[in-house]
């Protein structure tokens, strides 16, 4: 009778209160989320300060050293890597999927949807697939090689595959929807009553591009520069598969100190600083254009 | 922007960016069908290998597997994200921007992060990995994104519809259950959809919360990937490949037909 009674005041409280209604519906994704990403998170953060303990155990003494060893030549280097391939990957889908995403943004309204579709569906296929299609393609007894000795540009197989050029192009090819997408909204949104202003204020095409066109699609390019750089900043899988031994990233040495050498703290440490990294920049390039729908794909 | 004929230079362009993205899974799908077991030069047509796949005990495992993560995942996550989209873009409560950022979170941070922090995580906690810590991290993966998704397409939905609802008598629950669902049901349908195919897709957090005997077939694929490259794993991906076309072209074509 009593439980009664409390589960009907509890009723009358969500009907009556429309806070109380919010966070009723709020409160599984909080406490969801508060346990499997808040904490965990919270964890590696401690972790990052602990030490490793001479059977690969950790060690509970507070310390700096993990962070103080990640600036050594080696690592430093492979942090300068990570950033070079990241920023690469993001500059190269931008280059490509601007003229994509312009196309588009200006093909008859009944085809877009469409184009978009294309241009997604691929990406929908499993990432690993997508990777082993190029691995296919580059190796060195692979489509590209036996194209290219056939039409007789070389005689020799070009060592494509296991390079940094190889871990360029696999990337790519993972996130150049992310890039498409934003970018096609932002220039979607573009009215013609605008570059007709341009035009009758005697500015040629070209012009009118650089002076409207453009600058209306910084929101579309900072958004897809987002969507690109965070998830190329910590890939391992394509390193791995294309980059060949002597290609490591961020990704890689976390996931390594993880489950080879067993070095937590220190994988931790590194963790850090690669979300930190990633954070600063989007938040740097979020404040700069402000969160947009563009990111809302 | 305007519907002008772009200039032919950006057709022929837009066209091999097309053919840049399709060739590899052509020539992938081509070659499952060949005889040669190095698979470097067209031998001649067999559909030897989808064979071996249907009788690969291993295959068949991961994708059982694979299937309950997925499902399990995609039903748990639609409901909860559904109702925290719900919350976002109809209420104000204490905490409300708080919540909003942790939403965000699992979406900005790298998948790698997330992944050793739920390893260490379940370690912690003494978890045993396997199938019930992939699902779980799965579960928490894809709340955000159906919340994000159906928030989107909640921000249109007309409430004097469900003011309607309550003025002829029909109390929250059934103005919920007959009014409200069924409008902002084809945004939860294709947050549920994102939430599937994220799960099937996922690599990297799965890789972290594995543990034996629960390996998935993007795991399976990477190992066969990482050790021979046969016209096998040709065959597997043109089957994934075309499971996904005919419910991504589902999922496009058919709510369309009915509205």
């Amino acid at each position: 009778m009593e439980k009664q009674r409390h589960k009907y005041s509890l009723i009358k409280v969500l009907r009556e209160n429309q806070a109380a209604q919010g966070l009723f519906l709020m409160s599984p994704t909080n406490i969801y989320l508060l346990i499997f990403i808040v904490f965990p998170l919270l964890l590696v953060a401690v972790l990052s300060f602990l030490a490793r303990g001479s059977y690969g155990e950790v060690a509970y003494r507070f310390n700096l050293a993990n962070y103080v060893r990640l600036f050594d030549t080696l690592y430093a280097k492979i942090l300068a890597y990570s950033l070079g391939v990241g920023f690469g990957t993001t500059f190269i889908s931008l280059l490509i999927g601007y003229p994509m995403a312009y196309y588009i943004a200006r093909a008859p309204a009944r085809n877009r949807s469409l184009l978009l579709f294309l241009i997604l569906l691929p990406f929908w296929t499993n990432f690993i697939i997508r990777i082993y299609a190029w691995i296919m393609i580059l190796r060195a007894e692979g489509f590209l090689n036996s194209f290219l000795q056939w039409t007789g540009i070389i005689q020799q197989p070009l060592n494509i595959l296991y390079t940094p050029t190889a871990v360029l192009i696999g990337m790519v090819y993972e996130f150049l929807p992310f890039m498409v997408l934003p970018l096609y909204t932002s220039l979607e949104k573009i009215k013609d009553a605008q570059l007709e202003a341009a035009a009758d204020l005697g500015a040629p095409p070209w012009k009118a591009f650089l002076r409207v066109t453009l600058p209306l699609s910084v929101p579309g390019m900072i958004a897809g520069t987002i969507l690109v750089f965070i998830p190329a900043m910590g890939m391992f899988v394509v390193p791995d598969l294309m980059g060949g031994a002597k290609t490591i990233l961020i990704g890689n040495l976390i996931r390594n100190q993880f489950l080879t050498a067993r070095d937590w703290p220190f994988g931790a440490a590194a963790s850090m600083i690669l979300m930190l990294l990633t954070m600063a920049f989007t938040l740097y390039y979020t404040r700069k254009a402000g969160f947009g729908e563009e990111l809302l794909v | 922007m305007s519907e002008k004929t772009p200039p032919l230079w950006l057709r022929i362009y837009t066209f091999l960016v097309y053919a840049y993205i399709y060739l590899p899974i052509l020539i992938l799908v081509i070659f499952s069908f060949n005889t040669q077991k190095l698979n470097i030069h067209w031998e001649g047509f067999t559909i030897a290998w989808y064979d071996k796949l249907f009788h690969d005990s291993q295959v068949l495992l991961a994708t059982r597997n694979t299937l309950i993560v997925a499902i399990v995942s995609t039903l748990v996550a639609t409901i909860i994200g559904t109702m925290a989209a719900l919350a976002l873009q109809r209420y104000r409560f204490r905490g409300y921007g708080l919540s909003e950022t942790v939403l965000y979170v699992p979406v900005v941070i790298p998948e790698v992060v997330m992944g050793i922090s739920l390893l260490a995580f379940f370690a912690m906690i003494k978890f045993t990995l396997g199938l019930v810590t992939i699902t779980l991290s799965h579960i928490a993966f894809n709340i955000p994104f159906v919340a994000l998704v159906v928030r989107a397409r909640l921000h249109g939905f007309d409430k004097t519809i469900e003011e309607a609802s309550m003025d002829l008598g029909a109390n929250e629950l059934i103005t919920f259950w007959r009014v409200t669902l069924p409008t902002i049901m084809p945004g939860v349908l294709s947050g549920a959809m994102l939430a599937f195919t994220l799960s099937l897709d996922d690599y990297v957090i799965t890789y972290f919360t594995a543990g034996p005997g629960s390996t998935t077939l993007p795991l399976r694929i990477y190992s066969m990937v990482r050790f021979a490259v046969t016209p096998e794993v040709n065959a597997l991906s043109t089957i994934w490949i075309l499971i996904v076309f005919i419910l991504l072209f589902i999922g496009e074509y058919a709510p369309r037909r009915r509205t």
